[in-house]
């Protein structure tokens, strides 16, 4: 087109990979269009504003373009005969219907068909219409239009069918260039593969052929060893003396030792408050614009803060940071350093006995080169368990230890596991544990790690097997826990996914029973047992913890989905608001269904009547059949109750039938309930809302419990529960949000962000994404939206102006044309009258 | 005048499946109003049926937050229905027309009742509350309040008091929620914890919350995988062998 009415958007800078939409303009045309537009629909509108009358197209299909016209023809012909065909008139019994050509009707044209003007036939002869040729010629015309037609009928079916196709084509051009693309990069990495291939094999050919040569020159060597020089080889391989590290003098181990507690314990607070989750999430170093990227960090700041405790300056800081820095040398070793020395100080002169006397069994498993290393790690060992050690050396140990054989293997199944312990003692149990875990320590051979992580699965299984015995074995439990322990120091991993399965097993149950039935009840010993000993395994105070936090729900479920139905529940339960208690001893975390259960749990002990002041919650219900289970009526079996520990064993099965002893039972649980009342008063002291949390536990307390009635010792734990409860001050502040950060002003740094793709924003997670363009897109329609009606004001700006212009114009125009008659009337006057004056 | 169970039957079904077919669904009209006064389980049914008679049917309703108020108990966090109630109440509390007494009464409230939830009804209701607040900002006070009184003695908000205007739930704040910050559950804590800083404008989704289960809860602790595994460095002496262990003082190993 005209080069003149082009507009090319410039760009100042060309930049690879974008597409370019709106480089080239014209303007003209695109304001042309808009405003024949707006000339269609907003002038119309204008124009028709003071008119209700609205003008209704009612023609079939006038504005459809999809009809063709001579089938719009055809319809409205027979929608003229539909609408005509009801309305005729009933008198009118002859004529169905006026025949017509071209509009007249032919009973007309036959009245006048004598009379023909000839006026007309002469000028039809003289030009014929095309209609005419068509219908009698039937030739040239016809297929000429039909072919006109036709041809304009496949344009249009052309013009959409080219556009899908245009694109089509594209999609599989697009396609096709991807494939191509992907073939060339794998032909290309399959290339230099091949040359990595043929390089290593030039390779070792170069390089390799002279070392070979030596080797051979060596195997030759070998055969013929002089004595003399093997005695000079063996002293110059011997370990030279070393300087050994000074023993340490027991205030420094006992210095040390209180180091490493206190960085255990500071990490184990860290991990309390959850910031260890924000600061191992590696944030992206700021990277300033000074940087020379030399690799040269002044990462950190040696210098210490200098701080006072108790007067001195305090140094401990130090120790404890160079513990660290030990630690991360060694993380794991710290552990088998450990676990070493616990085996290796009880039983040094047994190992060496073992290593004389069954050299035979274990020369397979232990070579010159492990002994040694054994002997190092000997050397470093620290000394905390000798005490502890001496003690268990009691002569039945001994015994024990002589009767069996030296060596196990790790049993390969649970079977095998089991026979191997049947029909030992504890002690030998013990025995029998430590030394498959020595024998078959991850140092001596590759394989041993993954049977001591399945050791540690036989040994759970094991114990939940000895809970669920009819009198479970809970002596056996409480010594097999401290191997246990040790393979769970040695392998955290295992050993969490084993409580976690079976905790999820436990859950998965319970989630089943709760399906089909509705309510729970209360699982075995051996759960609870597992949940207990999952505190003595794992720190119960972590924010968030692989282990306890599943253990914490799994229990939270237990309080609040079992139905409390007989005196083992009400046991049960209490037992876990113990482990719940433990749990959250050091942490302080709050836990609502502890409190829940304690109050259902005073409120079984109250006589039935209606409760007020207070609710309780699921599983426990204000009106029901389980009331009651705690109440004690009989005054003899109140006067001899005396406090005792409730046996584990209740919970398996309840040997004690006399009402007396059920009696007792039921005061020891209402004791406890007063005593874990008690820890959680003093635990969650510190909670803003502590007096809301234990209101009705207090009018509970206050109001209801007959303490009257009581035992002595029973209102001692009753008042003592009281008064932890009661003497809290009343404390609020009330709430202020943490000040917004001020946003930080914007830098001359760049920001450097990689492109994965162009022209697409990146950062964000899809859903974050989509939002940014929602807004973007929404943000552009507005600002479209808003020139629109700019453009529509200006337009009507210009109609009305032109109007107004219009208008004066024709008025000017008018009093011209007024004065102008004036002017000649009064001049046709003067003139009038000059003559009859003349005359 | 119909036995429990049925009652709880029909109404269940009564929104979804009679509702809609019936010519004049406002002769339900009285039967849903006394079911509503009933109490417990059954008026929390009621409130659907209720509510489509009052959204489409022109019901007027007097004292209808009243009652909705007073119908917060703690059961609220543990029934069944627990999702459905949830899901109105957060329709009715949707109108920014509310004044702000009666949403601060409500969110107080929730908040105090839910004091005795589990975890999984509080990931739904700590959210829920956040919602409120950022849909009634005059409601803001009870969580920054920057020149109240410095120490009070009590709690101003009254919780025995039936009509949320006299509750004088604006001048209290919410100690309930900060409590919660001390949750066992890690998610609740976090939750619980986003009311420190100011809210962002956007309001959280809960519709997927309203169905959580604990199981489901337990579920996700299970399923997620963990770098490394602290363990516990005191050394123990047998099942009850810990520092001061509760245990040892109320249970022995017969």
């Amino acid at each position: 087109s005209n080069p003149f009415e082009v507009k090319v958007n410039r760009q100042k800078f060309d930049i690879l990979g974008r597409k370019t939409k709106n480089d080239v303009g014209l303007p003209g045309v695109s304001r042309s269009k808009a405003i024949k537009k707006r000339t269609h629909t907003l002038l119309k509108e204008y124009k028709e504003r003071e008119k209700t009358n609205v003008f209704k197209d009612k023609r079939f299909g006038e504005y459809n373009t999809k009809i063709t016209p001579e089938e719009k023809m055809i319809r409205r012909f027979t929608l003229e005969r539909q609408q005509n065909y009801g309305k005729k008139n009933i008198y009118n019994l002859n004529e169905d219907e006026e025949l017509t050509h071209y509009g007249q009707s032919l009973a007309e044209i036959e009245k006048l068909n004598d009379i023909v003007d000839s006026d007309s036939d002469t000028e039809e002869r003289g030009t014929l219409s095309a209609e005419l040729t068509a219908a009698h010629f039937g030739g040239g015309g016809g297929l000429l239009r039909k072919k006109v037609s036709s041809g304009q009928q496949d344009e249009e079916e052309e013009k959409p069918k080219s556009r899908k196709e245009l694109i089509e084509e594209m999609i599989a051009k697009s396609k096709q260039e991807k494939q191509e693309r992907q073939i060339r990069r794998e032909s290309a990495l399959e290339l230099t593969e091949k040359l990595d291939n043929d390089w290593k094999e030039i390779q070792t050919l170069i390089v390799r052929k002279t070392p070979k040569s030596e080797k051979k020159d060596k195997e030759v060597e070998k055969p013929k060893p002089d004595e003399y020089d093997m005695i000079v080889r063996e002293l110059g391989f011997e370990m030279k003396a070393k300087p050994s590290e000074r023993m340490k003098t027991e205030e420094e181990l006992a210095k040390e030792e209180q180091a490493r507690l206190q960085k255990l314990e500071a990490d184990r607070l860290r991990r309390m408050r959850g910031m260890d989750e924000q600061a191992h999430k590696r944030k992206p170093s700021h990277v300033s614009a000074d940087d020379l990227a030399d690799g040269f960090i002044l990462d950190k700041d040696d210098r210490r803060l200098l701080s006072y405790k108790d007067g001195k300056i305090n140094i401990e800081n130090e120790e404890e940071e160079k513990e660290e820095e030990e630690e991360e040398y060694g993380g794991e070793e710290d552990n088998e350093n450990e676990e070493e020395s616990e085996e290796e100080s009880d039983s040094e002169d047994e190992e060496d006995d073992a290593a004389d006397g069954h050299s035979d069994l274990e020369s397979d498993l232990e070579s010159e080169e492990e002994a040694a290393e054994n002997k190092e790690e000997k050397k470093h060992k620290t000394n905390k368990k000798q005490t502890q050690n001496v003690e268990e050396l009691d002569p039945e140990r001994e015994a024990a230890k002589s009767e069996l054989p030296y060596t196990f293997a790790v049993p390969e199944s649970y079977e095998t596991f089991k026979s191997l312990l049947a029909g030992k003692t504890i002690e030998q149990q013990l025995i029998v544990l430590e030394r498959i875990q020595k024998c078959n320590h991850p140092s001596l051979a590759v394989g041993n790690k993954a049977k001591l992580e399945k050791l540690f699965g036989f040994l759970l299984e094991y114990i939940g097997e000895l809970a669920t015995l009819d009198s479970p074995e809970l002596r056996t439990i409480d010594r097999l826990i401290l191997p246990l322990y040790n393979l769970c120091q040695m392998f955290p991993e295992a050993a969490s996914e084993s409580i976690k399965f079976i905790l999820r097993d436990a859950a998965h149950d319970m989630g089943e029973v709760i399906e089909v039935k509705g309510r729970a009840t209360f699982p075995g010993l051996d759960t609870l047992i597992y949940l207990k000993i999952t505190s003595l395994l794992f720190p119960t105070s972590d924010f968030w913890h692989p282990v306890v936090t599943p253990a914490f729900m799994y229990m939270s479920q237990l309080l609040t989905k079992c139905r409390v139905t007989t005196l083992q529940d009400v046991i049960k339960g209490l037992f876990v608001c113990c482990l719940f208690l433990e749990y959250v001893s050091l942490s302080k975390r709050f836990v609502p269904e502890l409190i829940n259960f304690l109050l259902g749990v005073l409120h079984i002990s109250l006589p039935k009547k209606q409760a007020q002041g207070y609710t309780v919650v699921h599983p426990f219900t204000p009106v029901g059949k389980n009331l009651e289970l705690l109440l004690v009526r009989d005054k003899e079996d109140l006067e001899s109750w005396q406090k005792q520990n409730l046996p584990l064993s209740i919970m398996a099965r309840l040997k004690e039938s006399s009402r007396t002893e059920i009696n007792h039972i039921r005061l020891s649980c209402l004791a406890l309930c007063f005593d874990l009342i008690k820890k959680c008063a003093a635990l969650y002291e510190s909670l803003p809302s502590f007096h809301e949390i234990m209101h009705p536990v207090r009018i509970l307390l206050t109001q209801h419990v007959p303490v009257n009635e009581y035992p002595e010792k029973m209102q001692e734990w009753y008042h003592s529960a009281l008064k932890e409860l009661e003497n809290k001050v009343k404390h609020y502040t009330p709430l202020i949000c943490e000040k917004k950060k001020p946003v930080p002003l914007k830098q001359y740094t760049p920001k450097i962000v990689k492109v994965l793709e162009f022209g697409r924003k990146q950062a964000g997670s899809k859903k974050e994404q989509e939002r940014k363009q929602l807004i973007q897109r929404h943000k552009r329609e507005l600002k479209g939206a808003i020139r629109e009606i700019r453009k529509d004001n200006q337009f009507l700006a210009r109609m009305q102006l032109s109007e107004i212009m219009e208008r004066d114009s024709a008025r000017k125009r008018k009093v011209k044309e007024l004065l102008g008659s004036l002017a000649t009337q009064e001049g046709e006057w003067k003139a009038m009258k000059r003559k009859k004056w003349k005359n | 005048q119909l036995p429990t169970g049925l009652y709880k039957k029909v109404l269940v079904i009564l929104h979804d499946s009679v509702l809609p077919y019936m010519n004049e669904p406002t002769l339900m009209m009285d039967f849903l109003t006394v079911a509503y006064g009933i109490g417990g389980a059954i008026s929390l049914l009621a409130l659907n049926g209720l509510f489509i008679l009052i959204h489409q049917h022109n019901l007027e309703y007097p004292d209808f937050y009243k009652k909705l108020y007073s119908l917060l108990d703690p059961s609220i966090y543990h029934v069944k229905y627990r999702a459905r109630f949830f899901h109105l109440t957060d329709l009715f509390l949707s109108s920014s027309h509310l004044p702000a007494y009666l949403v601060a009464a409500f969110i107080k409230r929730l908040s105090r009742l839910a004091l005795t939830a589990p975890p999984e009804s509080l990931l739904m209701i700590i959210p829920f509350i956040c919602n409120l607040f950022r849909r009634h900002p005059a409601c803001k006070v009870l969580v920054h309040r920057p020149s109240g009184p410095e120490d009070m003695s009590q709690d101003p908000y009254i919780m025995e008091e039936e009509e949320p205007s006299e509750s004088r739930a604006l001048e209290s704040s919410l100690w309930e929620i900060q409590s919660l910050q001390n949750h066992y559950h890690p998610d609740v804590a976090k939750a619980a914890a986003v009311l420190n800083q100011s809210l962002s404008e956007i309001e959280d989704d809960i519709s997927g919350l309203l169905e959580l289960s604990a199981y489901e809860l337990f579920d996700k602790e299970v399923k997620k995988k963990a770098i490394d595994v602290p363990l516990e460095f005191e050394q123990l002496r047998g099942l009850f062998g810990k520092k001061n262990d509760i245990f040892a003082e109320h249970f022995s190993l017969d």
